[in-house]
């Protein structure tokens, strides 16, 4: 079955059925790349673009890797540092990259709904790789991914989100995803953070919740997410301190003591340390860290697949 | 120049008239440019030009209270001529400017410059505000006293709330000599910061920075306080919560001197618009469109229904456009970088007769909120009555029409009514008796046709 998308920009109009086939084409590309030479020609004669508009380290490089051991071209284009710098727009900027000829483009950005305004412009495949506050699919897919491989199932499963939602496009997709294959999503932080109301951003029939202490969010859960938090937020007024914030809101593993015994730990990275999340969580034997960036080359390589038409 | 307009007849129409509580088929005859007769049996002077309207409604010309037509300083997204065009296609004659032009409007010599240029090339009566304080700085008290001599119709600093409290207080204090009004933008800064749209379950999806009603409802709570303290008279613009229709209420029940107006989008979109969806009218944007990006920015469904109500109620006095173009460039970039607001004076007819359509309100009731922006800034426009300027609308409330930007007279395309079908039309603009814009002649002249 042929996944009927030319992009991927948000997965808030994603079927459980769509994100299934994701997952597991995402399985065979993993078979691929255990494989002692892991390229395939499935992409041989396309042309890649990766256009970051903000600096990225992990979510470039496996986009680069997965398209690479697809036999695409792939271009890195580090728009930060050149044209936009000197004033460009974005639309300038794209309609350079139509003119070189990509047959898909992989962009990050920082302002949210900056993927919809490079669909307008460019005759291509667009792969949002993170907008700002509002999404970051490729994420929250390999996230479902590797949980889907330790948990089976998710349909009824619990998931603590704890940090800053308001900020965070890996949360947002991830209420996305998880809602739709039935799982049980609680959004725990300050409130600061974690506006009133903010259940209410997606269609999900009551499987999102908020909750404010993070010992009565963690009760129970299949798996908890650790989001970064950043440090503008203190000059912003949204936070005190960093050492109340770990006090109050870091996974560390006493917390984790009121979640289920096989209680899985997730972090999208870069990890501050001792603030969010506790080096002996990070990790320990519940962590599955390392297996996320693993886990997004298969799934980065599922996503170029399947929108150029594989089946 | 204006003894040489030629008499016109209008013959046969439905005349709305609230100023004099008309409502009755007759004629309208216009003479030197003035309104010289409203009644039956009028026979047609010698030289005298005819225009039939009948199965139409004539009206008195529209007064927009509220307007940004760019010049000086930004002749790029609008021109006083431009403008003015627009207006006059939408079936305004007589607009109120803003005053944040590059100069502001802050001293006598740029009045006179916008004054100037108004009456070489406008088709319509355009007035200006001035600013409240030296370079919308929020600071320094203008000099109300000579501005108001020199035509300041009312002070405001639009596009930048006046933030301090002790400020606002003092110009509706100071103002209150020269019988203007001091108009606010109603966006706490502080609560708002570099907000992009509303607060709500839409902005926390879309994942943008977002400023809840509330931000509005302070300051609004805040200069009602002021204008009852001072008795200064006050104006609050471009409402669009909910409960800042209550506060206004209120106010106006314990009698303080406060008019508010209203936009014709805050009374027909919702942020849901934003996500690129709408249901009440088919919208067919894409998600992030930065032609829905306004300040203040489109709310939600109960607070559309708040507005009608008190639009309907007369809590809220009157309908101003918030006419904003921009130039394309200023709408093509992310939707947090989109320079806010939208180009309203062509579609704001259009758009309101969906509320006449749907029974919230009476067309006469709709066309008082056209024309009650006179009564704001005490403007002697907006009816019928004899020896008034002959401004004079024909609209067809049935008409059936797609709305085209590109094919605006503004220089501002930035709708987000565009390709959408509206019915009722603004069929011919009569200003001082000279006919600015005709739908079925669109060559009439409609740029220069006063004074030149």
């Amino acid at each position: 079955m042929p996944l009927h998308r030319k992009h991927l920009l948000d997965l808030d109009d994603f079927s459980r059925d769509e994100i299934t086939q994701v997952l597991d084409t995402a399985e065979s590309m993993s078979e691929i790349l255990d494989r002692p030479i892991s390229r395939v020609p499935t992409l041989r004669g396309k042309t890649i673009v990766n256009i970051f508009f903000e600096a990225s380290t992990r979510t470039r490089v496996s986009f680069e890797l997965a398209g690479k051991y697809l036999s695409a071209d792939v271009i890195n284009v580090q728009a930060s540092g050149s044209s936009v710098q000197k004033g460009e727009s974005l639309v300038d900027t794209l309609r350079t990259i139509q003119a070189l000829g990509a047959d898909m483009v992989v962009m990050r950005h920082s302002k949210s709904g900056a993927p919809y305004l490079a669909v307008e412009e460019l005759e291509c495949s667009v792969i949002n790789a993170g907008d700002g506050w509002h999404a970051h699919p490729s994420q929250a897919l390999l996230d479902l991914f590797t949980v889907r491989r330790k948990l089976g199932d998710l349909e009824g499963k619990k998931l603590v989100i704890v940090g800053d939602i308001i900020h965070s496009r890996v949360a947002r997709s991830n209420i996305w995803g998880f809602t739709r294959m039935g799982t049980r999503v609680v959004l725990c932080g300050p409130a600061t953070l974690l506006p009133q109301g903010f259940e209410k951003m997606s269609d999900a029939n009551g499987l999102v919740s908020i909750e404010l202490d993070a010992d009565k969010a963690i009760d129970g859960a299949d798996m908890v997410m650790a989001l970064r938090i950043q440090k503008e937020r203190m000059e912003g007024g949204l936070l005190p301190d960093l050492r109340e914030y770990s006090a109050l809101y870091g996974v560390n593993r006493k917390r984790l003591a009121n979640a289920k015994p096989a209680v899985i730990v997730m972090h999208p990275g870069p990890m501050n340390q001792g603030v969010e999340i506790s080096p002996e969580v990070a990790y320990g034997p519940n962590s599955i860290i390392e297996e996320q960036v693993a886990s997004g080359l298969a799934i980065r390589m599922s996503i170029f697949y399947l929108l150029a038409g594989g089946r | 120049m204006r003894g040489e307009t030629p008499d016109l007849l209008i013959r046969g129409g439905r005349v709305i008239d609230p100023a004099s509580n008309r409502d009755e088929v007759c004629d309208v005859l216009i003479q030197d440019g003035r309104i010289e007769y409203v009644g039956s049996g009028i026979g047609l002077p010698d030289g005298a030009a005819e225009i039939s309207a009948e199965g139409l409604v004539v009206a008195p010309g529209f007064v927009d209270p509220h307007c940004h037509l760019r010049q000086p300083g930004y002749e790029y997204k609008e021109t006083i001529a431009t403008g003015a065009a627009a207006a006059a296609a939408g079936g305004f004659t007589t607009v109120c400017a803003m005053a944040n032009t590059k100069p502001p409007v802050d001293t006598r010599a740029t009045l006179e410059t916008v004054q100037e240029v108004a009456s070489a090339e406008a088709a319509v009566h355009v007035y200006s505000l001035a600013a409240i304080t030296v370079g919308l700085g929020g600071k320094q008290l203008v000099q109300m006293g000579e501005l108001s001599e020199a035509g300041a119709v009312g002070f405001s600093d639009d596009g930048i709330t006046l933030a301090s409290p002790a400020v606002m207080r003092h110009a509706l204090e100071y103002a209150k000599r020269f019988d203007r009004p001091v108009a606010n933008h109603c966006e706490d800064p502080a609560l708002t910061g570099d907000a992009a749209m509303n607060e709500g379950p839409v902005s926390m999806r879309l994942g943008l920075a977002a400023t809840p009603a509330q931000a509005e409802e302070v300051i609004i709570a805040r200069d009602l306080a002021l204008a009852e303290l001072t008795g200064g008279s006050y104006h609050a613009l471009h409402v669009s919560a909910a409960r800042s229709v209550d506060l206004i209420r209120g106010a106006k029940d314990r009698g303080v001197n406060v008019t508010a107006e209203v936009t014709p989008h805050h009374l027909t979109l919702t942020d849901e618009i934003v996500a690129g969806r709408w249901e009440p009218i088919i919208a067919s944007l894409r998600p992030y469109d930065p032609v829905t990006r306004v300040n203040p920015p489109l709310r939600s469904q109960e607070d559309v229904r708040a507005l009608r109500d008190g639009l309907a109620s007369g809590v809220i006095d009157c309908i101003g456009t918030d006419h904003a173009p921009h130039a394309g460039h200023e709408k093509h970039v992310e939707y947090a970088e989109a320079a806010p607001g939208i180009s309203g004076l062509e579609t704001a007819f259009g758009a309101l007769m969906q509320l006449v359509h749907g029974g919230e309100i009476s067309l006469p009731q709709l066309i008082e909120r056209l024309t009650q922006g006179a009564t704001v800034y005490r403007l002697p426009h907006g009816s019928l009555a004899v020896g008034a300027a002959g401004d004079v609308v024909v609209l067809d409330p049935e008409r059936e029409w797609v709305v085209d930007a590109a094919a605006f007279r503004s220089r501002g395309k930035n709708s987000p009514f565009h390709g959408l079908t509206f019915r009722g039309r603004v069929l011919t603009t009569i200003c001082d008796g000279r006919v600015v814009f005709d739908l079925n002649e669109e060559s009439v002249e409609t740029v220069g046709a006063l004074g030149i």
